[in-house]
């Protein structure tokens, strides 16, 4: 890979800002992760804000639900673009992941957030 | 239960119809009226991503829509209808011959040309004189993103 990947973070209302301070705090990485909130967005409006966050880099789309206005924006953007990629179910554990290991294709860093953010779920024993 | 909530929605299926409206509901199919849509495969299978198994969605263009209507709105089942612009909507609801007595606003956001009527609510002239025109002629019309929001009656914010 040329560049690190960055990533960008669509959500409804405020939880992509959110985990991206989230993430700084955590891990102290900075500039990675960029937020994007749906709220006020028609479908055209919020593909205009994710295509900006993005920036013609390549990137993995972390994504809040599996369906729904963010998906279906980040879907048709990333559509026949190998550099971008799209995962679903965003989740803390799979952002700090992310950002440090982004010197692999937009892919494997979608195959990799799947399963970080997977490893997460838990219901431990109390 | 036919159809329980005639929805103009530019966000078309989303998670305030799929979930903020349709567990309350218990809704079992919707309906999603777009020329667009109804013409693409890879669209209507977007849309669908967002819908859990056990619910129904049927892809209809305008004319479907016209000529099926009946069919929904006798259906045991309880549905919801959605529209994704003005056109549409004030199109069916012409076409329903009185059938469509009440639409929601659920969403109708920010464009060049438009101003802002309410948070969610966003319309230009020409739209909102097409949205009074349907409530003149008897159509409830109200703003209403999600249940447990006060349903604004169309005289409170044109």
């Amino acid at each position: 890979m040329s560049e690190p990947l960055h990533g960008v973070v669509v959500s409804h209302a405020e939880l992509a800002a959110a985990l991206v301070v989230a993430v700084r705090a955590i891990s102290g990485v900075d500039d990675v992760l960029i937020p994007v909130s749906n709220e006020g967005c028609d479908p055209k409006a919020l593909a205009a804000r994710i295509e900006a966050a993005i920036g013609g880099v390549p990137a993995v789309l972390f994504v809040d639900l599996p369906g729904g206005s963010c998906l279906t924006s980040a879907i048709r953007l990333a559509h026949g673009h190998a550099d971008i990629a799209v995962v679903t179910g965003v989740n803390l554990a799979m952002l700090l992941d992310f950002v440090f290991h982004r010197d692999v294709s937009p892919a494997e860093a979608a195959r990799r957030a799947v399963e970080a953010g997977g490893r997460a779920i838990r219901s431990p024993a109390a | 239960m036919s159809l329980a909530l005639v929805r103009l929605d530019d966000r078309l299926i989303h998670g305030q119809v799929v979930v903020g409206w349709g567990q309350p509901l218990n809704a079992a199919f919707i309906v999603l009226v777009d020329d667009e849509v109804r013409g693409s495969e890879w669209e209507q299978d977007l849309y669908r991503m967002g819908v859990p198994p056990n619910m129904e969605v049927v892809f209809a263009s305008l004319a479907e829509a016209e000529r099926r209507l009946s069919e929904w709105q006798a259906d045991d089942r309880t549905g919801i209808l959605l529209a994704g612009d003005i056109d549409t909507m004030t199109a069916l609801v012409a076409g329903s011959g009185g059938r469509i007595r009440q639409v929601n606003i659920g969403g109708v956001h920010h464009r060049a040309g438009r101003s802002e009527r309410l948070r969610y609510v966003y319309l230009t002239d020409d739209e909102a004189a097409k949205l009074r025109h349907l409530a003149s002629n008897g159509v409830l019309v109200s703003a209403q993103d999600v249940p447990t929001a006060r349903a604004v009656p169309i005289g409170e914010f044109l």
